[in-house]
């Protein structure tokens, strides 16, 4: 059995994350979190909402956004923390918490997605 | 014939200079690079705040109009406007990245990499327009 090391994964991941995340993320930022409580734009309607997130296909686009996303943020903010702040005493520590809180976060994400369809 | 001999454990000095925990805010590039790094957190901000709009409209018309209105106080609004400027650095330089990190062919020869960047730049405006007008398209 070859002992595989999970960073080549992570890194897919991490990549994957960081290309869906840029993709849709400013957008649906500038909309949600700037122009409609700015009253630039006028939001959506609840019942617009409901059909937009009731659909499949939104459903699961955003719960790949979530999924990547959060794996995305594990991974850089863990090399972070070990280079930028050189904290290396507390590597498996940090690992844990940030791959955890990520599939905390999906596991959250998917019940979440599952409810409003 | 052993006295006098005391074996010490050799330690050999490291010739590492120690960096400053702070190494980041020496220079422009350093500072560019962690605020890169961090735009990540502003990255699952926003994967909770999704969530929260989502578990909101679940909850109904009501939930939905006092999760717009909360969007609208004033710390939620400036961390929001924060990570919007951290999300969009992230895009930029993920995407100035992507020539290095992709190298596609076609057929027996490269595409270069200005082609490849105006494809992840072009892919971006589209997924924005769609996402703007899908949100418009049911008022």
């Amino acid at each position: 059995m070859i002992n595989r090391h999970p960073e080549p994964i992570l890194w897919m991941l991490f990549s994957a994350g960081g290309v869906v995340s840029a993709m849709l993320m400013p957008a649906l930022l500038l909309l949600f979190g700037v122009a409609y409580p700015l009253g630039w734009l006028a939001p959506p309607s609840h019942e617009t909402m409901v059909a937009v997130l009731g659909n499949p296909l939104t459903g699961l686009v955003l719960f790949g956004l979530c999924v990547l996303s959060l794996f995305h943020f594990a991974h850089r903010f863990r090399h972070t923390l070990y280079d930028g702040l050189q904290i290396k005493h507390l590597n498996e520590v940090i690992a844990l918490v940030s791959y955890g809180s990520a599939i905390v976060g999906s596991v959250i994400a998917a019940y979440l997605l599952w409810q409003v369809s | 014939m052993s006295e006098g001999h005391v074996y010490t454990a050799y330690h050999p000095r490291w010739l590492r200079q120690r960096i400053s925990t702070y190494w980041w805010l020496e220079k422009p590039a350093y500072l560019a690079f962690i605020l890169r790094e961090a735009s990540c957190v502003f990255v699952a901000w926003f994967v909770v705040y999704l969530l929260l709009l989502v578990d909101a409209v679940s909850g109904g018309a009501a939930a939905y109009a006092q999760f717009l209105a909360w969007s609208a106080d004033a710390p939620i609004l400036l961390l929001n406007v924060v990570s919007f400027l951290f999300v969009v650095f992230h895009a930029v330089t993920f995407f100035d990245a992507a020539p290095q990190a992709m190298v596609v062919h076609v057929g027996q020869t490269r595409v270069p990499g200005h082609l490849v960047l105006a494809g992840h730049y072009a892919a971006w405006a589209a997924v924005s327009v769609f996402v703007a007008w899908l949100l418009a398209s049911g008022q």
